[in-house]
């Protein structure tokens, strides 16, 4: 199979990562694209949630914001903020948080409150949200991000959330996980050099002495990714 | 009884007040900011988790001294460009933020609509944000667990936006309740714009009900949550959100689509 482009190869390795049954704390963007895509393959039975208090969402669509109304409609049941921050994931009930940031460093803190000081910023970026305790209350962290000396830093302007539970971090390139706390690269997708995942990182990336490649997704899967569109014209 | 957005706005807001316009995604109180804007109010505390279009077009407009919030971006398509000009260029005036995250906001918020004087949860830890904002630690008199403390949301003035009343100002809203009733419950006022008023309130699953007596003024602002959405009223306007990214981009097209949609309009 060729002819896909990177976010569907990350979306791909994200999705195979949510066993059916798993409750994931979803986001927009590549994490609700990863988990609609499990959910519509090999996990029909992962739960989604959304930050909006929408629990099991089905949407057919993909959704452009995490209140959108289809989340509401097709989710098991629709709860108020302060019930899914108290009740839900400081309760201990999600097993999976994803998370994007600006920045991360090696130990998989995450940068996605400033760029530059806090008090100037030269990028103010929308901040935390839910970040904080989802890194906090979850069982493991997935973090999706694409490779860049920009976003992989030696040190970051601001840490929003902490690296404790990131178990993986999906990039366009490949793969990284914590090997001793420092997150090392394990994998790489079809056709990337590991040097260039090496080149588009701030520190000095370790790589795994048994480096493996990731499987490209197979036309199931890509079916599957295509017929999830977003819910705009535009 | 309901009375005119404009009126309600005129009595119960004024310059100074910490507002908290409410609505997680859904059900967005579009057409209260706008009248804010309409009648010039400045230096307003504007309390919200997830500042989006309404208060980009509030701060943009120099309504607001003080930001207090959690995430403040365009869902799905990036950044809020007035709030940043804010923040970064201080245009059109400086803004001061008091940052938190989602389940802090959520927790000063029930804590408020408890009257209690803090919210407590287990959060806050390790990160930049503690030094930032206002947080404190406790410690479990039970168990000895630290734990975060926020003190709790108090707003002068809450504002929501919701389906549906009845002709004795009982609020019904349904899908997704985000923090409406905590802000309502929590503020000292507060103001409910609904879609359209009803004989009676029938039920509807998974809604919740605000009796009269906790609401100050309820107005009818039909599309009133627009480019928000009410559940079983209109859908969210996608194309909008993204539409805004160039419109508010630019300074002058900002000032341009506000003078056109906004300032020339009239209140429902």
């Amino acid at each position: 199979m060729n002819g896909y482009t990177a976010d569907e190869m990350m979306a791909v390795e994200a999705a195979r990562r949510i066993d059916d049954g798993t409750v994931c704390f979803v986001g927009i963007g590549l994490p609700s694209v990863a988990a609609n895509l499990a959910r519509r393959t090999h996990a029909p039975g992962c739960v989604l949630v959304y930050e909006s208090g929408t629990i099991g969402a089905k949407p057919e669509a993909l959704p452009l914001s995490i209140g959108d109304g289809e989340l509401a409609e097709t989710a098991d049941t629709v709860v108020s903020v302060p019930e899914m921050f108290g009740y839900w994931l400081q309760g201990g009930r999600i097993d999976v948080g994803f998370l994007g940031a600006a920045q991360i460093d090696r130990y998989g803190n995450l940068n996605s409150t400033v760029i530059g000081t806090y008090d100037s910023p030269s990028v103010r970026l929308p901040g935390g949200g839910g970040a904080p305790e989802i890194a906090l209350s979850v069982g493991d962290v997935f973090v999706m991000l694409r490779h860049s000396k920009r976003s992989f830093v030696e040190q970051l302007d601001f840490t929003t959330s902490l690296g404790d539970d990131v178990r993986v971090v999906v990039t366009d390139l490949g793969i990284l996980e914590p090997v001793d706390l420092e997150l090392t690269l394990v994998a790489v997708h079809p056709g990337v050099d590991p040097d260039a995942a090496r080149a588009a990182t701030g520190w000095e990336l370790q790589v795994a002495s048994d480096l493996r490649q990731t499987e490209p997704p197979t036309e199931a899967e890509l079916n599957a990714l295509r017929s999830l569109r977003p819910r705009t014209a535009a | 009884m309901a009375i005119p957005l404009s009126e309600a706005v005129s009595v119960l807001v004024r310059d100074g007040d910490v507002v908290a316009l409410e609505g997680f995604t859904h059900l967005i109180p579009h057409a209260a900011g706008h009248e804010l804007i309409r009648q010039g109010r400045r230096d307003l505390t504007l309390v919200r988790m997830t500042p989006d279009l309404v208060y980009d077009q509030l701060i943009g407009m120099g309504c607001a001294r003080k930001l207090v919030f959690s995430w403040g971006g365009n869902p799905g398509v990036g950044s809020l460009h007035r709030l940043r000009d804010a923040v970064e260029n201080g245009w059109p005036r400086p803004l001061e933020l008091e940052e938190h995250s989602h389940a802090g906001m959520a927790a000063a918020y029930a804590a408020g609509a408890a009257n209690l004087p803090f919210g407590v949860l287990r959060g806050y830890r390790g990160g930049d944000l503690r030094g930032h904002t206002r947080v404190a630690t406790v410690t479990c008199p039970f168990t000895g667990e630290e734990l975060a403390a926020v003190p709790a949301h108090r707003p002068d003035v809450g504002i929501v936006h919701a389906q549906r009343a009845d002709r004795r100002g009982n609020v019904q809203l349904w899908g997704i309740l985000g923090v409406q009733k905590e802000v309502v419950l929590a503020s000292a006022r507060s103001l409910v714009t609904v879609e359209e008023i009803v004989d009676e309130l029938r039920p509807v699953p998974g809604a919740t009900v605000l009796p009269s007596w906790t609401i100050d003024a309820v107005c009818v602002a039909p599309r009133g949550a627009h480019p928000s959405y009410a559940h079983g009223y209109y859908d969210r306007d996608n194309d909008f959100y993204v539409a805004w990214d160039a419109i508010s981009r630019d300074r002058n097209s900002f000032q341009a689509w506000m003078n056109e949609n906004v300032l020339s309009a009239v209140a429902a």
